[in-house]
């Protein structure tokens, strides 16, 4: 049974003021031993002031096999970005 | 439909085969390579054999210095040994996690190290006779493994990369602590110089060995270059570690054991003796000082834990039974 202890994923938020961010992962029974465990191999040198833990079958994530097809309406919007414009000469704070 | 979603993390399904060919465009193109990622058999299988040989390193590596722990001079230097200890453990962690994003199972990793189908690093087969092969150790050895390391951060896979970040950025505080305990020793009493410069004669040639047979004996090095899992040969990474040893030596006032040891005007690089390594291959081979009592030490503590892992699933399923039959 041991041998099937499910993988978490750890998210660290590393102080007030920023999100969480993903630092790797590790196996546990359950959500507080999770949460014990991520303290201990995550956070030995005060990387955080918050930890979440979140069962790692439960991410569902975009598949690299369909990268191009799926972020492929972003491709041609250039004019989503500032400096797709042009701006006359001398105007200043735009 | 096209298979829009899945999951990056514990792969259970291994990442689709990949031609070499293509391989190369894509390291080219994206220069690091993800879990889910196509890739060859080949880059799979290398590296979770060196990513899991590597965790087995950190988690045996516990032992030789763990051995100081009760005996440590002072209270500050146990507290000390303490934190190396547990980063040490931590290390071995993150390794292992990084070994299953290629679609291995942690359990069967520590099988594989219990019955010696992996390797752990030939360095920690050495016994610690003296307080003073702890600085040793934390100078030399992890000197030695940060020289090795830090280019790892750049490999080309991902998982395996962030983990060395981490293990690099902890590592530099080993180093630190083993120089400080040797150049405390190497100021003290005649007594304790000649403990440490004893330390130093044992752990010199041994961790220079660290890095491996000679690059001419070196058969898998080229394709680890190419596939990005090496970034440097054995010896150039051994000259870089003779270089920046060298004049520490000098700082702590201990002679290293190698006569030819001498400034090299025209290489721009010091020369040093020959490494012996028929001994390296020996203690690979489970010759060394300690090697059965590493494996039997390791195997009885996973044996004897077997009970609070045991216990840790009956809590866990309590809970959950409780939390069902409450719903």
């Amino acid at each position: 049974m041991s041998r099937g202890w499910p993988l978490w994923e750890v998210f660290v938020r590393s102080r007030r003021g920023l999100s969480h961010t993903h630092v790797g992962s590790l196996h546990a029974p359950d959500a507080e031993m999770a949460l014990r465990n991520a303290r201990d191999v995550y956070t030995r040198r005060q990387e955080g002031v918050s930890l979440w833990v979140v069962p790692s079958a439960e991410i569902v994530a975009s598949d690299p096999g369909e990268r191009e097809a799926f972020f492929d309406p972003a491709d041609d919007k250039v004019y989503r970005h500032p400096t797709f414009y042009d701006v006359p000469e001398g105007v200043e704070h735009l | 439909m096209p298979h829009v979603y899945g999951n990056d993390f514990g792969a259970p399904e291994r990442a689709p085969e990949l031609t070499d060919e293509a391989f190369a465009a894509l390291l080219a193109d994206d220069g690091r390579v993800e879990p889910r990622d196509p890739m060859p058999e080949g880059y799979r299988r290398t590296l979770v054999r060196q990513i899991a040989q590597h965790a087995h390193s950190e988690i045996i590596g516990m032992q030789p210095e763990g051995n100081w722990i009760s005996r440590a001079p002072s209270l500050r230097r146990k507290a000390i040994l303490m934190a190396k200890v547990q980063d040490e453990a931590g290390h071995g962690l993150y390794l292992y996690a990084a070994a299953e994003t290629l679609g291995v199972d942690r359990a069967d990793l520590l099988d594989q190290l219990h019955t010696g189908r992996q390797k752990y690093s030939s360095i920690f087969n050495y016994p610690t006779l003296s307080w003073a092969d702890v600085g040793a150790i934390g100078w030399l050895v992890d000197g030695a493994a940060i020289v090795n390391q830090v280019p790892l951060c750049r490999c080309s896979y991902g998982p395996y990369a962030r983990a060395m970040v981490r293990v690099c950025k902890e590592e530099s505080f080993h180093q630190r602590q083993g120089f400080e305990i040797l150049h405390t020793l190497s100021h003290g009493t005649p007594a304790q110089k000649a403990m440490a410069q004893d330390a130093v004669d044992r752990y010199w040639w041994p961790s220079l060995m660290m890095f491996g047979p000679p690059d001419d004996d070196s058969p898998n090095s080229a394709q680890s270059m190419a596939w990005g899992i090496k970034r440097f040969s054995n010896d150039d990474l051994r000259q870089r570690f003779v270089d920046m040893t060298v004049p520490q030596a000098e700082v702590l006032g201990l002679t290293l054991p190698d006569p030819e040891i001498r400034w090299n005007e025209e290489r721009g690089h010091y020369d040093f003796g020959t490494v012996d390594f028929t001994e390296l291959f020996e203690v690979i081979k489970g010759n060394g000082p300690c090697n059965r009592d590493r494996m039997a030490h390791r195997v009885a503590a996973h044996e004897d834990g077997a009970w609070v892992r045991e216990a840790a699933d009956a809590y866990a399923a309590k809970q959950v039974a409780r939390t069902e039959g409450a719903a």
